[in-house]
């Protein structure tokens, strides 16, 4: 598992605040850090692997937990 | 060259001030900003009703800027839906936690998304620079905005 350096919780949020709160988080974080992003959209299954992949920044993991999904996001 | 190592840019000219056009207004230029692209938004004829200051009123000059005002509304709450009541729109939106379109138009400006107010259409309806927010770009013009959509990938008119 790797270390989280900064988790996001957008629980409740619509799209397009689950990715616009990622990249307000990945700009903080420094090259290797990784960051728990957490979001009750459904969207976001999607979404997120195609912002990861269009911006370099590795998707480490995603999850289901109790009806919420997580990812972890390692910044470029 | 990977997509990553130049995210590109997107315009968007913002031509109606209804909310369900203003939505996607700035759903786009948020999530265009995230995937770090450089987004400009150009905002013309009743487009710039959603970036006035919510206390401005649009009068007009004369008889038809006066016109005009008549076709728009006092403010964001108050705008039109394509004929759906915008009081439902936006509980049917609350519902669903969309955010609103002011949180949407903060969150552009912090992710850098450029705000261009249409120069001509602001004299058509009246509109001086201090009646629209504040941190917005200078005032341009058809040629500023055509310029930008040359050099973007993505370009919408919405």
């Amino acid at each position: 598992m790797a270390d989280i350096t900064m988790t996001i919780d957008t629980s409740g949020m619509a799209c397009p605040m689950p990715i616009v709160k990622t990249k307000l988080a990945i700009n903080k974080l420094e090259s290797g850090q990784v960051l728990e992003l957490i979001s009750t959209d459904r969207g976001s299954k999607t979404d997120v692997p195609a912002w990861c992949e269009s911006t370099g920044n590795p998707l480490i993991s995603e999850e289901e937990r109790d009806s919420k999904f997580v990812y972890l996001i390692e910044k470029a | 060259m990977a997509e990553h190592d130049d995210p590109g840019r997107m315009t968007i000219l913002c031509w109606s001030g209804d909310l369900d056009r203003i939505w996607p207004q700035f759903i786009l230029a948020t999530t265009g900003a995230a995937y770090g692209m450089q987004v400009t938004m150009f905002f013309t004829f009743w487009g710039l009703f959603a970036i006035k200051k919510p206390e401005v009123k649009v009068t007009g000059t004369n008889w038809m800027t006066k016109m005009m005002s008549v076709m728009n509304q006092e403010n964001l709450s108050h705008l039109n839906v394509g004929g759906v009541g915008p009081k439902m729109m936006r509980t049917l939106a609350k519902q669903h936690n969309v955010a609103p379109p002011e949180e949407l138009i903060g969150l552009s400006q912090e992710l850098g998304v450029e705000l261009w107010p249409c120069q001509m259409t602001m004299d058509l309806m009246g509109l001086k620079r201090d009646d629209l927010l504040d941190g917005l770009g200078e005032p341009a013009g058809a040629a500023a905005a055509v310029a930008a959509m040359q050099k973007s990938q993505i370009n919408l008119f919405i």
